[in-house]
């Protein structure tokens, strides 16, 4: 583990002239979406942005080792129209935390599954609904927080988001209010065609002294080479507990693409998690805004990768003011020919003193034609502050496992054993014990399924 | 006279080319204690580690029988289950992997190979609380992950401790007083001559005689240069302390 105070400057952008279609859709789109008018300004905004920057290239700095081009080589198919053919309630039976207690609001290719969702008795004013249904019932509300975190000028997947996005969630906790089970947001895509885009938005508001956990969870019933391109808002206000936790289990050969945008109050204490499991290429991005004194936050992440697929993760998290602690774990376990990236930066404006910034992104190799890139960034503005980052990538410990054998625990096992303990540094940190539990079985029935685990190749 | 627990006859390995072990002759007894001394670069670790398993030796000549059986056929674990344990000069840390779960699965394994039925989690943490009196360990031992964050001491106390939960036949202790200061010797030393008894057996490997003075041998054995130069009684020991290695190692250079 080092500690480095480096000041980077990275800027090189790749504008991109295919936007013919996009603009086309866009404006058959627009004719028919009954929205309020500063949402109209806000998709406007974004589709200009979007033909402004284009897909990034891997001379984009940000994007340098993830290839979106498969994406932009996609017809472009956005799920205007919700889905006629139903999904029965039992086929979600098969997700993670189908078992678990509370609300859970299901939305089939961006669209809201009113029939597959429930709401638990919630404490009075909260709301867990369709955005869309929001932005008609909740309007000033939305308004407040919508698109306000979120860019769409720097981000070409944020911004066609904001053009395009149909639906997702809103969640709303007012000040001092808890929610006692965890609310699961379940995006399901049922896509037949490849290039079908669900671009998803949620916006999850936790008011002052709110205490909520928030699970998104995207998963699939499709074989085809669809696109999801999700954007989350997340505000948590002074005081505010939030625990958020992402799961990507897209199917095999789907292209995730999400933003996770936060805002993070005055002494609120927030952990995010973030666990890439599916999807050929998968791409997370974490904008942490630490806009109140004496905060924490901890973003929390573990990426399993088999065969060709990629797992992104780009974190930016932005001390403003003093005595904020941010903490980053995340771990990879790379099997085949499988590539894991993480990108962070830790930006210390100045007058954050006191800032207690950490970072640590350690990738497990299981093969020998796995890949890892792994960068971290610091870049501070402040003279009173401790930031650390440390990045580790390497094969099980040779040492640990005669270890283990010397004591009479067969090979296999022993390599099980160290794989789920390093997987286990990241389950650990979720807080919400039936979650926990339900990740741990998941992560862990994955894990088996790939016999790199027991014996390296 | 019983079978021995352990033979070694013309054992001679290596690494990377170099010739280590140029032809070692030991036989353990049940009931003995062995120490093997000898100074830095002797052998002594290669001795330990082949004897456990390690990879990365070349055998080039010789074999171990180990209670009748061809012991550098057996893959690590295998050694282990037939009762073979190495108390490790360096224990490793396992950040992750909690105590408990990772004593229950050894002794299970163990357990599995005697033919005996598998301790559930409750019956084991009563057996090993047992082992715990036995020995003074404290309790958080088994609440910590594998020797993480452990001091010197507690590592090698950790390694007695569970060489008392796995009940040897023989125990290989690999420089286990390296490090320690009087107290933790003396510690690791009683735990040491609590589990002796007479169907086991123990081998002690050490650079210094200190640790002797708590786990009394009854065969010394000097290596250098990959040979047992001289073996002898517990005397051999205070022998070597007080003429130190040079003497003893010029006057015993025999034919062999």
């Amino acid at each position: 583990m080092v500690t480095m105070e480096t000041k980077t400057d990275v800027k090189p952008k790749q504008p991109m002239m295919e936007n013919g279609p996009y603009l086309e859709k866009f404006e058959q789109f627009e004719k028919g979406a009954k929205d309020p008018a500063w949402v109209r300004v806000a998709r406007k905004a974004g589709i200009s942005h979007f033909v402004e920057l284009g897909f990034p290239t891997l001379r984009d700095e940000d994007w340098r080792f993830t290839n979106v081009a498969p994406i932009a080589k996609l017809p472009f198919e956005p799920v205007v129209e919700p889905t006629r053919d139903a999904v029965a309630a039992k086929a979600l039976n098969q997700f993670t935390f189908a078992g678990l207690s509370g609300s859970r609001i299901v939305f089939v290719n961006g669209h809201f599954a009113p029939e597959l969702s429930s709401v638990a008795k919630l404490p009075d004013g909260v709301k867990v609904m369709s955005l869309a249904a929001a932005l008609a019932s909740d309007t000033a509300l939305v308004e407040k927080h919508l698109f306000r975190h979120a860019r769409a000028d720097t981000n070409a997947f944020t911004a066609l988001n904001t053009a395009f996005f149909q639906d997702g969630a809103f969640i709303y906790v007012p000040a001092g209010k808890t929610v006692p089970e965890p609310i699961q947001l379940l995006y399901v895509s049922t896509a037949k065609e490849n290039g079908a885009a669900a671009h998803v938005r949620t916006l999850i508001v936790a008011e002052p002294g709110s205490h909520a956990t928030v699970i998104e969870n995207f998963v699939s019933l499709s074989d085809a080479s669809y696109v999801t391109n999700s954007v989350t808002e997340l505000v948590a206000g002074e005081n505010a507990i939030v625990e958020h936790l992402k799961l990507q289990d897209e199917s095999q050969r789907a292209f995730h693409i999400a933003t996770v945008a936060a805002r993070f109050g005055r002494a609120s204490n927030v952990v995010t998690h973030s666990i890439a499991l599916g999807a050929k290429l998968s791409r997370t991005n974490i904008y942490a805004n630490l806009a109140g004194e004496g905060l924490e936050c901890i973003l929390n992440g573990l990426y399993l990768t088999r065969g060709e697929q990629l797992a992104d993760h780009y974190m930016i998290i932005e001390h403003v003011q003093p005595h904020c602690a941010s903490h980053e774990y995340f771990n990879g376990i790379l099997a085949d020919k499988s590539k894991g990236v993480f990108h962070g930066r830790i930006l210390v404006r100045p007058g954050a003193q006191k800032t207690d910034a950490k970072q640590t992104n350690k990738n497990l190799l299981l093969s020998d034609d796995a890949t890892a890139n792994t960068k971290p960034q610091l870049e501070i503005y402040a003279d009173d502050v401790k930031c650390t980052h440390g990045a580790t990538i390497g094969q099980l410990n040779d040492e640990s496992i005669f270890y283990m054998r010397a004591r009479g625990i067969a090979l296999e096992k022993a390599r099980r054993i160290l794989i789920h303990a390093f997987a286990g540094e990241i389950i650990d940190r979720v807080r919400c014990e039936p979650l926990r539990e339900e990740l741990d079985k998941v992560v862990w029935d994955r894990l088996e399924q790939n016999e790199q685990v027991a014996v390296n190749q | 006279m019983r079978q021995p627990i352990l033979a070694i006859q013309s054992l001679s390995a290596g690494v990377e080319g170099r010739q280590i072990l140029k032809g070692i002759n030991l036989v353990i007894r049940p009931g003995e204690v062995h120490a093997v001394m000898g100074p830095n670069g002797s052998g002594k670790s290669t001795l330990a580690s082949i004897l456990a398993g390690r990879d990365g030796y070349d055998i080039s000549g010789g074999e171990v029988i180990y209670c009748g059986k061809d012991l550098l056929a057996l893959d690590p674990e295998e050694r282990a289950r037939e009762g073979l344990f190495l108390a490790f000069q360096y224990p490793v840390e396992i950040p992750g992997v909690n105590s408990t779960y990772f004593l229950k699965a050894a002794y299970n394994e163990i357990r599995k190979h005697r033919g005996q039925p598998e301790l559930d989690a409750m019956e084991f943490l009563t057996f090993v609380k047992e082992r715990m009196k036995i020995l003074h360990v404290p309790e958080d031992f088994l609440k910590r992950p594998v020797n993480h964050g452990f001091s010197g001491g507690e590592k090698k106390r950790n390694e007695i401790f569970q060489m008392a939960v796995l009940e040897p036949k023989l125990a290989i202790l690999d420089e286990t007083d390296s490090g320690l200061d009087i107290d933790a010797l003396k510690i690791v030393a009683i735990g040491v001559n609590k589990l002796k008894r007479p169907d086991n057996a123990q081998l002690v490997i050490t650079h210094y005689q200190r640790l002797l003075n708590f786990i009394v041998p009854d065969f010394v054995h000097i290596l250098h240069d990959g040979r047992i130069v001289r073996s002898g009684g517990k005397e051999l020991a205070l022998e070597l302390e007080d003429k130190g290695y040079e003497l003893i190692v010029n006057r015993t250079t025999v034919p062999a």
